[in-house]
């Protein structure tokens, strides 16, 4: 056992860091603030491109890196550290993509896998529908045959980015007789086809970052198609080729750790540093013991992907205990700050800017999407702990 | 970065298992639960012919030289077989004062019995305050002549009422800080003015109260330096700590394996009890909790292996597996519904063991203190 890291993935941290703290200015952050597009940047997303580590993991072959598990680990930790955005490419980069390098055609790949890791294409992903959330595989959005192309009508929604997309992984139905997991096919769509609408779903921190999309008879030509007809089920949940490990999660955790520290170090009371409280201590405290536990257990996951192995427990572990963590922390700075904690960006009196109670919010989503923690145990006990389905 | 065992670890583990499972079965652990000396000279003779008691002593004093690691790994398999006895007052408290503070003579006299199971030590550290901290030692040594009298009382010292030798942590000044002024001595347990009593605890283990009354131990007897044994203690205390994590972490995986093998089995209304999502649920955060605990355990020995600086992590992991292990056992219990709730069944060894685990070398809310003041708070 070694939790060293080695010499060249120190330096590579080291270099990583240096582009993130040039890049990923407060000046940076706010302006993408301003500009409603928190996490989303296809500028940042270019840099990381022509720096060649947007696609690090991903095999030569398909423009990538070539680069083990473990580096990757260390740039999605510095990312999450630095809070730098990654809408502009995490739906290419870690779903679509390896996805295609496992399952699409020539024809697919040439056509996709280049775009992605140059930075230069968005993508969605159609996945969720009003009756299709944890339940997924019910999903009902069809696509009827007609001739050489597939209709598709439909509607997604918690569609992350679709407002920014130029392509869309979607999956749909095609058989509605079959049992509910063996009707589905999956399909790449442009989203500058006609019949699709966008509509924005406003979150509660009124930011727009998800959308209802309509589908009303488009048309998607048959080569778009993902795999075999009716085996979008299985052939989306390949999800094995990307570092899973959330690791971002703990490293973002730690940031905010490191900067409620300095706050009730500075804060006073009555003359006294917040930081002589000792309920603020124990809670900082007990804080940091959870982000440390939850380092080792996304460390261990991207160690197992490194060795080939499936982190079938390891990795929703990390997503719920990652997400409820940030739910926890977050809770706990807006705690400490008092009546602060309440104020938003634009006060002039809102500590860190406002930025733990955002985080805080945010939180409250983090443990529903990609899973619910609820799923997450699901998992965990059927899958990992081989427990009987209900 | 590597976080797998070697080979030879696995090995280790799994003939640490497969012995245990056969010489320690649980009908011996509650019997040692009842019995007087909380051991037997059999399976400790049998314990040292495998090596186990000088895993971590150097070659040269009769010992295998193996890692902090390695000594996990065996733990853990201690922890998972409930075993009892003094093996972690003996090999972890008593040997590594020894190695850390012992002069030549000392090591060449007292390792290699160690190592050959000779011998047994108890580490006489807190007192009735019952904390871990250097203003606590208040038991006086006295100089007298080519002696010292040691006078006062010690309690929860585990295993004193069989150990040869007692290695006692006293108060020689009071010097300008707590921690000036603490020195150690090897005490024979045979000595004149030793009253051991056994305390009566949940787990059964061997805890005593040791009264010293003018005890005499002559000079040579000293662990160390005059007033300068506070620091031997904190390393002392800091790899006793990640190893009573290693034994919750092994304690908490059976617990895990024994509920999860039991909601399969069990069948109300007409389905196995573990088909139910309350059930998952709750295995899930059992094996959540499990894991964590382990790797939190892990990086925390790696440093202790490799020599580097650990109060951190060594808190970081007491503060978790504390609290990880009791929950896990709290949770398996609700699993097992009233069938654990019986004293013939295992379930409540792991949870009797988690509950006098948990205040042992500092609860969670004292580690937490430690890693407040490393966060710089």
């Amino acid at each position: 056992m070694d939790f060293r890291f080695a010499e060249e993935e120190e330096s590579f941290r080291a270099e990583l860091r240096a582009f993130l703290k040039k890049e990923v200015t407060e000046e940076f952050l706010r302006d993408l603030e301003e500009r409603g597009e928190t996490d989303f940047s296809r500028e940042f997303t270019k840099k990381l491109a022509e720096k060649g580590w947007l696609a690090m993991a991903w095999p030569k072959e398909y423009g990538g890196g070539g680069a083990t598990m473990i580096e990757q680990l260390i740039f999605n930790e510095e990312i999450g550290y630095h809070q730098a955005p990654t809408g502009g490419h995490r739906q290419g980069i870690n779903l679509i993509g390896p996805c295609l390098v496992a399952h699409g055609t020539e024809e697919q790949k040439k056509r996709h896998l280049r775009a992605i890791t140059a930075g230069e294409v968005v993508w969605c992903q159609g996945f969720s529908e009003p009756n299709a959330g944890s339940d997924l595989a019910s999903l009902q959005c069809r696509a009827v045959e007609d001739g050489d192309d597939y209709m598709i009508t439909g509607q997604k929604v918690w569609t992350t980015n679709a407002h920014r997309a130029d392509w869309c992984h979607l999956l749909t139905r095609t058989d509605p007789e079959a049992p509910k997991h063996r009707g589905i096919s999956y399909f790449l769509i442009d989203m500058k086809s006609p019949g699709i609408t966008v509509r924005p779903l406003i979150n509660m921190l009124a930011s727009h970052d998800f959308n209802e999309v309509f589908f009303d008879n488009v048309c998607v030509p048959k080569e778009n198609m993902v795999g075999e007809k009716n085996q979008g089920w299985y052939i989306s949940q390949v999800t094995l080729a990307f570092e899973r490990s959330g690791v971002a999660l703990p490293a973002s955790a730690k940031r905010m750790l490191e900067r409620l520290v300095d706050y009730v170090k500075e804060t006073k009371l009555n003359g006294n540093p917040l930081a002589h409280d000792s309920m603020v201590k124990y809670k900082l405290a007990e804080m940091a013991v959870e982000i440390e536990v939850n380092r080792m257990i996304a460390y261990r996951v991207a160690w197992m992907q490194n060795k080939g192995l499936i982190p079938i427990v390891a990795a929703p572990m990390s997503k719920l205990f990652g997400t409820e963590l940030m739910k926890r922390l977050s809770g706990i700075g807006m705690q400490i700050m008092g009546l602060y904690g309440q104020l938003e960006l634009a006060s002039k009196w809102a500590p860190l800017r406002g930025w733990i109670e955002r985080v805080h919010m945010f939180s409250l989503g983090s443990t529903i999407a990609m899973g619910t923690s609820e799923i997450m145990k699901n998992i965990i006990a059927i899958r990992g702990l081989e427990l009987p389905r209900g | 970065m590597d976080l797998g065992f070697t080979e030879e670890q696995e090995m280790l583990r799994n003939s640490a298992r497969d012995f245990l499972e056969k010489e320690c079965p649980k009908t011996l652990v509650k019997e040692m639960a009842e019995d007087e000396k909380g051991y037997t000279p059999e399976l400790w003779r049998k314990m040292a012919e495998l090596g186990w008691m000088g895993l971590v002593i150097p070659e040269q004093y009769g010992g295998m030289e193996m890692s902090f690691l390695d000594l996990v790994v065996l733990l853990e398999e201690m922890g998972r077989a409930c075993l009892p006895g003094p093996y972690i007052s003996t090999v972890v408290l008593g040997g590594f004062a020894i190695q850390a503070a012992g002069n030549e003579e000392q090591k060449k006299e007292l390792l290699p019995k160690i190592a050959n199971g000779d011998l047994i030590l108890s580490v006489a550290l807190t007192e009735p305050s019952a904390k871990y901290d250097p203003a606590s030692i208040t038991v006086k040594a006295v100089p007298d002549k080519d002696d010292y009298l040691i006078s006062g009382t010690k309690l929860f010292v585990e295993n004193a009422h069989i150990a040869d030798h007692i290695v006692c942590v006293t108060r020689t000044k009071n010097g300008a800080s707590p921690e000036e002024g603490i020195t150690l001595f090897l005490v024979d347990g045979e000595s004149q003015g030793i009253t051991t009593t056994l305390l009566k605890t949940i787990a059964g283990d061997k805890q005593c109260e040791v009264i010293f009354d003018n005890v005499r131990v002559p000079k040579k007897n000293m662990l160390g330096e005059l007033d300068k044994g506070w620091p031997m203690v904190e390393r002392m205390l800091e790899q006793a700590t990640v190893a009573l994590c290693a034994q919750m972490v092994g304690g908490a995986q059976a617990a895990l394996d024994m509920s999860v093998a039991y909601a399969k089995e069990r069948v109300q209304f007409g389905r196995p009890i573990g088909s139910f999502q309350a059930i998952q649920h709750y295995c899930a955060n059992m094996v959540t909790d499990v894991d964590g605990s382990k790797f939190i355990t892990y990086e925390a020995a790696w440093k202790i292996s490799e020599g580097l600086p650990a109060t951190m992590e060594v808190s970081m992991a007491k503060a978790w597996v504390s609290e990880a292990y009791r929950r896990v056992t709290l949770l398996g219990h609700q699993i097992h519904g009233g069938i654990g709730f019986c004293m013939d069944h295992d379930m409540p060894l792991y949870f009797k063991r988690a509950k006098a685990a948990e205040p042992t070398f500092g609860d969670a809310d004292w580690h937490r203190e430690t890693v407040a003041r490393e966060l710089g708070l």
